[in-house]
Parts: C-alpha cells; sequence; structure tokens
C-alpha cells in the first residue's frame, strides 16, 4: 500500500518519524512516573528504616536472574529489529518468540516473588514498605505485561503477511524503544530497591 | 461535513476517484468516511477543527456548570449564619467548583485552541496523530462524566432510590467533598465516601486525555511544520502550547501516581497516606503541588499565548521583542517545577527550604513582569484599534498583573503565613484565572470564532460582556484582599457576624452576579454569531498569522497547497512585505492525504466510563460494580487493538483551488 506511506508524506523538520519522536516523549514522561514511585519508596525506607527489613525475605539469587533474563530480553529485542531492517522476516519472528519467551519468565518470576512475599507475611498493607514496593515493581510488571502483549500482536500481524520491513520496520523499532526502556528502569529499580538494601 | 465530491475536478483519473470511495479497513469493516450522518461523521472524525469546536462547545458548557457552583456558594456567603445550604454541600459545591473550572472548563477551552489553531498557524492538515486526538476529546468526555457522576447518585439518594452499603457505607457524599487538592487524610476511606472515588478516578481520566493530547500537539509542532516555518518563526500561540505540552507530560505524572496510591489506599488498604498505617499526608501535598504549580501555568501560558496574538494585531505592529516573550515562557515552564513548595510554607518545611521556595516563587515573577512589558511595549506606538478582542486583552494584562502582585506578596513565607487558607489567596487566584485566563479566553474567542465558523460578529454586545467581566470580577474579588487580611478563612460555609465581614461578603455576592451575568452575555454573543449573516472573509481582522491566510471556516484540508513560509508574521509579510518575504506554495501534484475517519478512538475511551463508575461504584458496595470496571478495561484493549490493526488509512483530495491556480 503506498498509500498508507505516502501518508506519512509531511516532511519532518527534525529528520525523526513522529512514531519515534512520539514514543521518546511517552518514554520522557514514563521517567516521571516511575520517578514518582521509586522516590516514595525511599522516602519511606529512609523514614522508617526499621519498619521492614527485606534483606530476611528478598532472594537475591531470583532476582539476579530475572534481572538477567530481562537483559538477555533487550537484546532479543534489538537482534529482532535489526532483522526487521534487513527484512528477515524468519529471523524477526524468531527473535520476538525469544523477547516474549524470556519476557514471561521474568514475569513468572515477579508472580513467584510476590506470592512467597505475600506468604511470608509482606502484604500491600504491610506498613508502609509492602503498599510501596508492591504498587512500583507491579506497575512495572503492568509495563512487561503491555509490552508482551504488543509483542504477541506483532507476531501475530508478521504471521498475516501484511508486515514489511519498509513500512513495519519503524512499529518495531518504536516496540523496542519501549521494551528497552521498561527493562533500563528494572536496572535501576534492581539497583536502588535490591541491591542496596544487601550494601549496608 | 464531509468533503464534497464537487471539490474533484473531471480531469482527475480513474484510480484517484476510486481512493474516494469509503475504503475498507485492514478488519475489513468500511471506514467511516465521508458518511452523510452527522452523527456519525462527528462522533468518528478526526479533523483538528472538529474536535477543537466540541472541546470548546463541552469546555463553554462546564464553565456555565461551575459558574452555577459559584454563585451558589456567594449566595450561601452573602450574609451570615445563612443556611441555603448546608455545610456538607458547600463543601462539594466549593470541591466541584475548583475541579470543574481547572480541569472541565479552563483546561479544555486552551486545549479546543490548541486544536483548531496550531495546524493552521503551522501550515499543516492535521495533527500528527489525529485519531489519538479523538481519542483525547473522547476520554475528556469520559472522565467528566465520571467526576460528575455522583450529583445524579446524590439525587437518587435523595429521592430514597439509592443509599450507600460498600466499605464506605454510611457516608452519604456522593459528590466529591474535599476540596481541589484533596488533601489526605481527609480522601481516606474513613473520612469521605464515594466522591472521593469517582474524584480519583475522573481525575485519572482526564489526565489520560491531557497527556495523550500532549504527545500529539509535541510531536506536530517539532515535526510537521510548513516548510520555512523555523522554531523562532512560530507564532507565540503555538510556542505556548509546545511549552504547555511540555509541561503537561512532565507535571501529570506526579499526580497520576499520587492518585493511584489514593487508590490503592482507599480499595486495598495500602499505607501510603493513612496516618495509622505509617503513612504521611505531607507525602500528598507535595506529589500534589509537584503537579499542581506547574499546573497553573499550563493554564496560564496559553492565555498568554493568546494575548500575544492579539496585541500586535489590533496594533498593526509585531509583537515587541518576540524572542524575549517566547525565551520568558520556557524560563516560567522551567520554574514552574521549582517553586511548588510554596503552598506549603505553613506545614514547617524547615528555614532552608522555606527560603528557597520563597527565593524561586519571587524569581518566577521576573519573567511574568518581563512579558508584562513586551506587551506594554508592543502597544506602544502602534495604531491601536478597540475593537472586541483588543478589549479583553487590554483587559488581561491590568488584571493579570493585579494578580501577580498578591502572588508577589504571598512568596514572602512570613506574609504568606497570615495569608494561606484565607480570603487573600482566593483573591489572588481569581485574579489570575478570571482577569488573566477567562479573559484572555474571551478574547481569544472574539478574535477566532469567526474563523472558525466563517462568520462575523455583529452589534455590540460584546462591550457589555466587557464591562460586566472586568467589573464584576473587581467588585467580587477585590473585597476579598480586605476579606482575608481581616483573617476570614476560606471553606466556611458560613460565619457569624461581628467581625467585620457582613459587608465585604455581600459586596463581593453582588459583584458575582453581575460577572455571572456577563458569562451569560457572552453566550448570547456567541449563538447571536452563529446565527450571523455577516460572513467573515478570509482574513476580518487585518491579521499577522498564517491561519488567517485560508478560508473562514478552513476547509477539511486546511491549506489547498501547503503555504511556504518567508517570514516570522507570515501573512502580514506576504500582505505588505517586500517580494522576498511573500508565501509561497508547495506543489502537490498528487493531491492531498486526509487521514481517515474511525470508530475506535471513540470505543476506547468510553471503555473509561465502566472503568472509572465501576472501581468507584465498588467502595459503595454496588453489586456487579466490579465486572463492570472489567468490561470496561476489555473494552478499551479491544478498541486500542483494532485501532492498530484497522491501519490508518487515508484518501486522496484534490481541491478545485488547488488545480485551477496550478
Ligand atoms: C507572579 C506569579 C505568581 C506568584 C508569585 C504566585 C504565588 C502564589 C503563592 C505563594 C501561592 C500560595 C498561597 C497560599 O496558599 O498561601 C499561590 C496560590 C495560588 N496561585 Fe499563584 N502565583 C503566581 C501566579 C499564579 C498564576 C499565573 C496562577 C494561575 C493561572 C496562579 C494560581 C494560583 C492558585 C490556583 C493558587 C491557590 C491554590 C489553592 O490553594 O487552592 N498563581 N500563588
Ligand atoms: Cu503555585
Amino acid at each position: 500500500m503506498s498509500q498508507e506511506a505516502s501518508h506519512d508524506d509531511g516532511h519532518h523538520n527534525l529528520m525523526v518519524n513522529n512514531k519515534k519522536l512520539i514514543m521518546w516523549l511517552f518514554l520522557g514522561s514514563d521517567c516521571m512516573f516511575f520517578g514518582t514511585l521509586i522516590s516514595t519508596h525511599l522516602i519511606y525506607r529512609k523514614l522508617y528504616p526499621n519498619e521492614f527489613e527485606p534483606t530476611q525475605l528478598f532472594s537475591l539469587e531470583l532476582t539476579s536472574f530475572s534481572t538477567f533474563i530481562l537483559l538477555m530480553s533487550s537484546f532479543l529485542m534489538a537482534l529482532s529489529v535489526s532483522a526487521m531492517h534487513k527484512g528477515q522476516m524468519k529471523s524477526f519472528r524468531r527473535n520476538v518468540v525469544g523477547v516474549i519467551f524470556f519476557g514471561l519468565i521474568f514475569l513468572g518470576c515477579q508472580v513467584y516473588e510476590f506470592t512467597h512475599f505475600a506468604h511470608e507475611g509482606l502484604l500491600v498493607s504491610t506498613g508502609t514498605f509492602g503498599s510501596t514496593f508492591y504498587l512500583m515493581t507491579g506497575t512495572h510488571g503492568v509495563h512487561v505485561a503491555i509490552g508482551i502483549f504488543w509483542l504477541i500482536s506483532m507476531l501475530f500481524y508478521s504471521q498475516s503477511g501484511k508486515m514489511e520491513a519498509h513500512k513495519n520496520a519503524i512499529d518495531v523499532e518504536v516496540a523496542g524503544l519501549y521494551w528497552h526502556f521498561v527493562d533500563i528502569v528494572w536496572i535501576v529499580i534492581f539497583t536502588v530497591v535490591y541491591l542496596i538494601e544487601f550494601i549496608a | 461535513m464531509s468533503t464534497k465530491i464537487t471539490d474533484i475536478p473531471s480531469t482527475l483519473q480513474q484510480s484517484d476517484l476510486n481512493q474516494l470511495k469509503p475504503e475498507k479497513s485492514d478488519i475489513g469493516l468500511t471506514r467511516p468516511d465521508h458518511s452523510k450522518n452527522v452523527f456519525i461523521d462527528w462522533l468518528t472524525t478526526v479533523d483538528h477543527k472538529k474536535i477543537g469546536l466540541m472541546y470548546g462547545t463541552l469546555a463553554l458548557f462546564f464553565l456555565l456548570v461551575g459558574g452555577v457552583e459559584a454563585l451558589v456558594i456567594r449566595t450561601q456567603l452573602a450574609v451570615p449564619e445563612n443556611n441555603l445550604v448546608s455545610a456538607q454541600m458547600y463543601n462539594q459545591l466549593f470541591t466541584m467548583h475548583g475541579t470543574t473550572m481547572i480541569f472541565l472548563a479552563i483546561m479544555p477551552l486552551n486545549a479546543a485552541f490548541f486544536n483548531f489553531l496550531v495546524p493552521l498557524q503551522i501550515g499543516a492538515r492535521d495533527v500528527a496523530f489525529p485519531r489519538i486526538n479523538a481519542f483525547s476529546l473522547w476520554s475528556f468526555v469520559a472522565g467528566a462524566l465520571v467526576i460528575n457522576f455522583g450529583w445524579l447518585l446524590q439525587a437518587l439518594e435523595a429521592f430514597g432510590l439509592f443509599s450507600a452499603s460498600g466499605p464506605t457505607a454510611g457516608m452519604n457524599d456522593f459528590v466529591p467533598a474535599m476540596g481541589w487538592f484533596g488533601y489526605a487524610p481527609l480522601t481516606s476511606k474513613e473520612f469521605t465516601g464515594a466522591g472521593t472515588d469517582f474524584w480519583i478516578m475522573g481525575l485519572q481520566i482526564l489526565g489520560v486525555a491531557s497527556i495523550s493530547a500532549s504527545f500529539n500537539f509535541i510531536v506536530t509542532i517539532i515535526n510537521m511544520r510548513a516548510p520555512g516555518l523555523k522554531m523562532m518563526r512560530l507564532p507565540v500561540f503555538t510556542w505556548m502550547t509546545l511549552i504547555v505540552s511540555l509541561l503537561i507530560i512532565f507535571a501529570f505524572p506526579a499526580i497520576t501516581i499520587a492518585l493511584a496510591q489514593l487508590m490503592f489506599d482507599r480499595v486495598f488498604g495500602t499505607n501510603f497516606f493513612s496516618v495509622a498505617g505509617g503513612g504521611q499526608p505531607i507525602l500528598w501535598q507535595h506529589l500534589f503541588w509537584i503537579f499542581g504549580h506547574p499546573e497553573v501555568y499550563i493554564l496560564v501560558l496559553p492565555a498568554m499565548g493568546i494575548v500575544s496574538e492579539v496585541l500586535p494585531t489590533f496594533s498593526k505592529k509585531p509583537l515587541f521583542g518576540y524572542s524575549i516573550v517566547v525565551f520568558s515562557g520556557a524560563v516560567i515552564g522551567f520554574l514552574g517545577f521549582a517553586v511548588w513548595s510554596h503552598h506549603m510554607f505553613t506545614t514547617g518545611l524547615g528555614k532552608i527550604a522555606t527560603a528557597a521556595f520563597s527565593l524561586l516563587t519571587m524569581a518566577i515573577a521576573v519573567p511574568t513582569g518581563v512579558k508584562i512589558f513586551n506587551w506594554v511595549g508592543t502597544l506602544w506606538g502602534g495604531r491601536v484599534r478597540f475593537q472586541a478582542p483588543m478589549i479583553f486583552a487590554l483587559g488581561f494584562v491590568w488584571m493579570f498583573m493585579m494578580g501577580g502582585f498578591s502572588g508577589i506578596m504571598h512568596s514572602s513565607a512570613p506574609a504568606d503565613a497570615q495569608q494561606q487558607d484565607s480570603y487573600f489567596v482566593i483573591a489572588h487566584f481569581h485574579y489570575v484565572a478570571i482577569g488573566g485566563i477567562l479573559l484572555a479566553i474571551i478574547s481569544g474567542i472574539y478574535y477566532w470564532l469567526p474563523k472558525m465558523i466563517g462568520k462575523m460578529w455583529q452589534g455590540n454586545l460584546n462591550l457589555w460582556v466587557a464591562v460586566m467581566t472586568v467589573v464584576g470580577l473587581n467588585i467580587t474579588f477585590f473585597p476579598m484582599h480586605f476579606l482575608g487580611l481581616l483573617g476570614m478563612p476560606r471553606r466556611y460555609h458560613t460565619y457569624l457576624s461581628g467581625f467585620g465581614w457582613e459587608t465585604y461578603n455581600m459586596v463581593c455576592t453582588i459583584g458575582s452576579y453581575i460577572l455571572g451575568l456577563g458569562v451569560a452575555l457572552l453566550v448570547v454573543d456567541i449563538i447571536l454569531c452563529f446565527r450571523s449573516k455577516k460572513p467573515a472573509g478570509n482574513d476580518p481582522w487585518d491579521a499577522r498569522t498564517l491561519e488567517w491566510a485560508t478560508s473562514s471556516p478552513p476547509k477539511v484540508y486546511n491549506f489547498a497547497k501547503t503555504p511556504i513560509v518567508n517570514a516570522r508574521d507570515a501573512l502580514w509579510a506576504d500582505k505588505y512585505g517586500p517580494e522576498s518575504r511573500k508565501l509561497g506554495a508547495m506543489d502537490e501534484a498528487h493531491g492531498i492525504h486526509m487521514p481517515s475517519q474511525s470508530w475506535m478512538p471513540l470505543i476506547a475511551s468510553l471503555g473509561f466510563i465502566p472503568l472509572g463508575l465501576g472501581l468507584s461504584l465498588m467502595q459503595a458496595g454496588v453489586p456487579y460494580a466490579g465486572y463492570a470496571a472489567i468490561f470496561g478495561l476489555v473494552t478499551i484493549t479491544f478498541g486500542i487493538s483494532l485501532w492498530a490493526i484497522e491501519g490508518p488509512g487515508g484518501y486522496h483530495l484534490h481541491p478545485k483551488e488547488a488545480v485551477e491556480e496550478a
């Protein structure tokens, strides 16, 4: 459909595609969302240092593992973007399946972690720690879930044969931006929420 | 109104004509393009001009709603120990008055101007993402419904048809009653009922609308300018739209998260703000004002943009110090993020923090003052024409300054300790909100409505509107300075006699009726304009910017040919400038691409209604409300998915004008 491609015929004064620009803006805004969540957590943590002892509950092994998995999914995401640019459909699909699979493992770990913590007595209503911890990591989990939903839709769409490198590479690239961002946010959370607890 | 086929010259090739037939989308449904049915056409529209008009109409309606609420408040306060409304009802009235005016009247009125004007001012055919734009509009409608839904429940309750039984049983405040800034812990489940839930969900939905619209405008302004329209040639109104949009995407997240935390406190028993579980109510104040102060600039910067367009046109002079006006707008936007704690001077922040926020607040008055000088400089030596838009723009400069003065007064923390929570603060922000923003918006209406509907104002009702609003607002709000300094606290539903407040209050109330009458006359004048027989013509005011270069009302495609801009005040230079500065036109042999209309934005946004109502009613113990919420979520997902799959589509147009000129 040349029509669709030419639809975006507005010259871009900034040489950045509209879709990419709007994603960058969204990510900028999303930084503020996570910024607010993470600061709330840190503020209460500092205010009530003895309210809760997270090191007893956190399993550094498990969370390091899921962090590693998420990092690797980002790597696969980069591969699928590059495959799409080259028009290598097969390789694109293979890599996207990988991203989805790793994303699901990450979510699985999170679900396990949540149930385990809840079992051990950390509920959303447990002081301020439970509140901030679950809302923050939960919001991140929802981001991952939305990303997985997005990629699964793309996978199905590519199955329909309508996906073409020249017009859809940008869509994949934008999804990639989102995925990498969600990954980076997790690294921040992993550092300031998990790792730091074990240093002191 | 869809495009007429008659726009197509007969020399057109058959292949081009085919594209005008309603096309099937990628999901196999016929796209609602070129519909003869007016309802379908408006409900599925992606045209920024129609979206702008709908925003404007709804916002004017809510301006009247908020106005009636205000008049009831003032009537209650006219005399001491009045009991026109109960204390509870009074709380609901001031809460809904503030919330309505800020989120449902002024913000969408600004959005109406953004929508209608920005693509025209930058010589574009539409915004960058037309369907997202429609989504913003309908989400705004959904949010407005959810926030106001409590009135219905309250009416039902009055007739004995409804009562709360859930976690907030026994609390019959179905309309929000905790103030527009919703301070914790008043918002917790122990103190307020379903009204707070409607407020949380409604604001959350309105936030989605504002943030998504802002993404769209930033991309549009950055990426879709006509050739030659460099950033420093942009009309100031477009500049202010850009800055405001940036403020929105960075300021709204703070309140979105705060509202989410509050919702979790209420629904899932978390302890973000609940004191018993260790929560700190002051955290809410910080998060709210980190959003709230940028918000006041989100409200006022577009007004400054409007005035910066009107003053040069009616002085027949370029804006004095264009780059300084733009730059000080940006500085205001930036500093706006660093002064939030001036709303919290009396909470005991500590000496250093208080001093720092006090200084920064004083600093923010500097770029504001600079702008005032620029506006006055624009008038200086100009050939000033006192036509309706100009009268209101001049009113803005003068009245806004009054609000700025009281603002600087309470930027000093010790002074603010006296003024905080008194009528002095009410006087301050109504001078900036009505004297500033509303007057500028009225000025914008008088200036641009002829462009929007193609008809020219008749008669001189506008003078009456001007006199009534300006006189009314001064009679209403000037005495409030004294009331505040005499110690009258805000938000009390009545007062005793003997404090020396009686006369002032009576005067305020009389003034508010004059002001109300002024706004009512404005509405009458707008209706008269719609019925006017006098055509506006392309450029009724001898104006300066690109939107006046095209027809009134503009065609769906805005410009038959994309203009090429060679000067800052593009149209002015075209009319009176040297040859090298005149407007050019792009040669677009392939015709104009128009985006297809779509149902999906509407469907996705409507999902917010069951989601918002469901979550709120769950609290009031309405059976199956949770399912409604899930249904809403599914609808949103469904709408967005189909939206992605259906593809943007689009069709070609070959307007006659373009073909004839070629
Ligand atoms: C010269 C610039 C301004 C300064 C220095 C300033 C300063 C202040 C300060 C210190 C307060 C807190 C008063 C208190 O609660 O004790 C305040 C309140 C307020 N200001 Fe301004 N202001 C300025 C301009 C504006 C503008 C342009 C707007 C709106 C468009 C605005 C809207 C408000 C509102 C709504 C409140 C009260 C909020 C509430 O308590 O409900 N201000 N201002
Ligand atoms: Cu402020």
